[in-house]
Formats: C-alpha cells, sequence, structure tokens
C-alpha cells in the first residue's frame, strides 16, 4: 500500500562546486559558493508598460514557471531586487522614472529588455518612444521578438543566470564597469 | 419643440451678422466658422443664452493646414447641450507666426487639460490659461509634434541609432 503521506521526491539539486573536500570540511572560494547561490535565487523586478508583460505573466504562470529557476519571489519594490524585467514600450517621459528604479536597487543588479520595444523602441519609431531602454541604463540581457514567447523569456533569463553565476565577486569594482556606468553617468 | 440647426444658425446669425461664416453640416452637425477675436463671446453666448444652453465643452483640438497661409492652425471645439441633446462645432482660424487664442477655461473647466494638450502638440497659445505647460510630452521637446511641417523622416530626431536599423 502507498504511503499516506507523500513528498516531493523530484527535488533538483545543483551540482557541488569545484573544491577541496575531506573528512568533514569541504573548501571552495567564495565567488563559486556566492555565484552558486544568487544563480539559484534571483529575485525579479517586473516592470512591465504593455503586452511583452502578458508574455512575462504567462512565463510566471504553473505551464512555464519561472519558479523552477528560483525566481518565483517577485518584489515590488527595487530595494530587493536584483533583476530588472523591462517589458514593454517605454515612453520617453517614462525614462526617468525606469532610471530612478534602477537607480533604487541594490548592487549587484541586473537589467534584462525584454521584446523589440524595451530593446529598440519597436515599431514606435516616433518622437514620444524611447528608442531603447540602454539608452537611460545599462542592459545585459536582450531578449528579441514581438512579443517573445514565454521560452525566449525563460532562455534570456537562463543567459542572466549564467551571467550571475560566472561572474566574479569583484567585476563591479573594476575599472570597465566603474566606466560603463560614468558613461550612463550614474554615481 | 427641441433645438434645430436652422434656429441655431438663425440665432447666430442674429448675434453676430456676417462675423460668423463657412455654415455646414455634415453627419447632422452644425459647424461654422468665428474670427479668433469672438471665440469667447461666441462661447459666453452658446452658453448663457436660455434657448441655446451649450452648456459642455465636449472636445477641443487643433488642426494645421500647411497651405492656408496666415491661418494656418484651426482650433476646434465641439459643443454640447445636455437638455436638447445637440451638438455643435466651431472653429477659428489662427497663424502659426502669432498662435494667441483667448483660452475657454473660465467658461468650461473641461477646457484646462485639453487646451495643454493642444499646446503641447500644435504650439497654441491659449492667452490666460492658469497653467499652459506641456501634458503629455516630456518638458524638454522643443518642437510641436503634430504640426505638418516635418518631413516623414524627421531630421530632428537624435535618439535613433543608426547603426541598428540600417540607415
Amino acid at each position: 500500500m502507498a504511503r499516506p503521506v507523500q513528498y516531493n521526491t523530484k527535488v533538483k539539486t545543483v551540482e557541488i562546486p569545484e573544491g577541496y573536500s575531506g573528512e568533514g570540511f569541504f573548501a571552495t572560494s567564495f565567488d563559486r559558493v556566492i555565484g552558486l547561490a544568487r544563480k539559484n535565487s534571483i529575485w525579479p523586478l517586473p516592470f512591465a508598460t504593455s503586452c511583452c508583460g502578458i508574455e512575462f505573466m504567462a512565463t510566471m504562470a504553473s505551464n512555464y514557471d519561472m519558479a523552477r529557476f528560483g525566481a518565483e519571489r517577485m518584489a515590488f519594490t527595487p530595494r530587493q531586487c536584483d533583476l530588472l524585467m523591462v517589458m514593454g514600450t517605454i515612453a520617453k517621459k517614462m525614462g526617468p522614472v525606469l532610471r530612478q528604479v534602477y537607480l533604487q536597487m541594490a548592487e549587484p543588479r541586473w537589467v534584462m529588455a525584454v521584446g523589440a520595444c524595451a530593446s529598440s523602441g519597436g515599431i514606435f519609431d516616433t518622437y514620444s518612444v524611447l528608442q531603447g531602454i540602454d539608452q537611460v541604463i545599462p542592459v545585459d540581457v536582450y531578449v528579441p521578438g514581438c512579443p517573445p514567447r514565454p521560452e525566449a523569456i525563460i532562455d534570456g533569463f537562463m543567459n542572466i543566470q549564467q551571467l550571475v553565476h560566472n561572474e566574479s565577486l569583484r567585476r563591479r569594482h573594476t575599472d570597465r564597469y566603474k566606466e560603463l556606468m560614468t558613461s550612463y553617468g550614474i554615481e | 419643440m427641441s433645438l434645430t440647426n436652422e434656429h441655431i444658425k438663425q440665432r447666430l446669425a442674429d448675434k453676430f451678422g456676417d462675423q460668423v461664416s463657412g455654415f455646414e453640416e455634415s453627419f447632422g452637425v452644425l459647424s461654422f466658422i468665428a474670427p479668433k477675436e469672438l471665440n469667447l463671446k461666441v462661447m459666453q453666448f452658446l452658453f448663457d443664452d436660455e434657448e441655446l444652453r451649450f452648456r459642455f465643452l465636449t472636445d477641443l483640438t487643433a488642426v494645421h493646414y500647411p497651405d492656408r497661409s496666415g491661418e494656418e492652425l484651426a482650433v476646434v471645439y465641439h459643443l454640447y447641450n445636455f437638455q436638447d441633446r445637440v451638438r455643435l462645432r466651431f472653429k477659428v482660424y489662427t497663424a502659426t507666426a502669432a498662435p494667441q487664442v483667448f483660452t475657454a477655461t473660465a467658461l468650461y473647466e473641461s477646457a484646462n487639460w485639453m487646451e495643454r494638450e493642444t499646446y503641447d502638440f500644435f504650439g497654441v497659445d491659449f492667452v490666460g490659461h492658469p497653467n499652459l505647460k506641456r501634458i503629455l510630452n516630456v518638458d524638454e521637446m522643443t518642437y510641436f509634434p503634430m504640426r505638418k511641417e516635418f518631413p516623414l523622416e524627421d531630421p530632428l530626431r537624435v535618439d535613433k541609432d543608426d547603426e541598428m536599423f540600417g540607415r
């Protein structure tokens, strides 16, 4: 007879990072451990203004289920989030708002531009629309599509995970990173 | 007896003589042209008159006719009479060089934002408006985007990255 109380046996675990192990100890570098932890518990901040946001809802719902990647913890406050997901057309008037949200996020922070509008202005080749959010904030991953399928958003998310996983803890202190920030006028 | 377009036209002609012109009717709505100096007088008359009672401003916008030199901008007022359910439309023309038109905000509160929008997109300067600044576009914008004075590919654009769009 089956057990009356079932428990989940399909728990996915991640690989142990490279390191030295022996009787009762395991030694590895902070980079690897922290990268691993961050990668599998990214807290996204959805900044959804239009149809890509609807695709994002599908991505978050049970069929595509972004929670599988440890990203089910949406927070609608930038202070707690690592990943800014910009989905939809950003009007020029919205530009400063988006930038303010980005500035409120604590380091380390990543940005994903989902869809043609966030990446390049898309079909809105007009005076009132920001021609790509990379005019006001730096972007890590661009997801093409109008709107992109949930699979594409997940693919972009997994690319963000790779960045998070492999990023050196010191990257944000490098001259190159500081130069990038300065080019956007961010201290 | 309900208010007919002929009657409105007669009342306007009696009051303003040949200063109001261009009467026409489309889809049952009477339309006419008034000189821009008289726009408030015409509206006040239409508002106050016990018979006409046009006490609601449905819409206010502008149209740019680049070929009508000296009177390129038309400001269009859509009025409504709630009691008799009659609509009315009238236009005043002004030049882009001197786009000053008296504000309707004292008479109709709803004119406030609509005049700001008309200023934002067409650059009509509503004299006496309490807060005439851009409402939809960014404050830094230096031109009036709905005017027909730009080539189809706007040369003022500096935000388009040509490298990515094959130009």
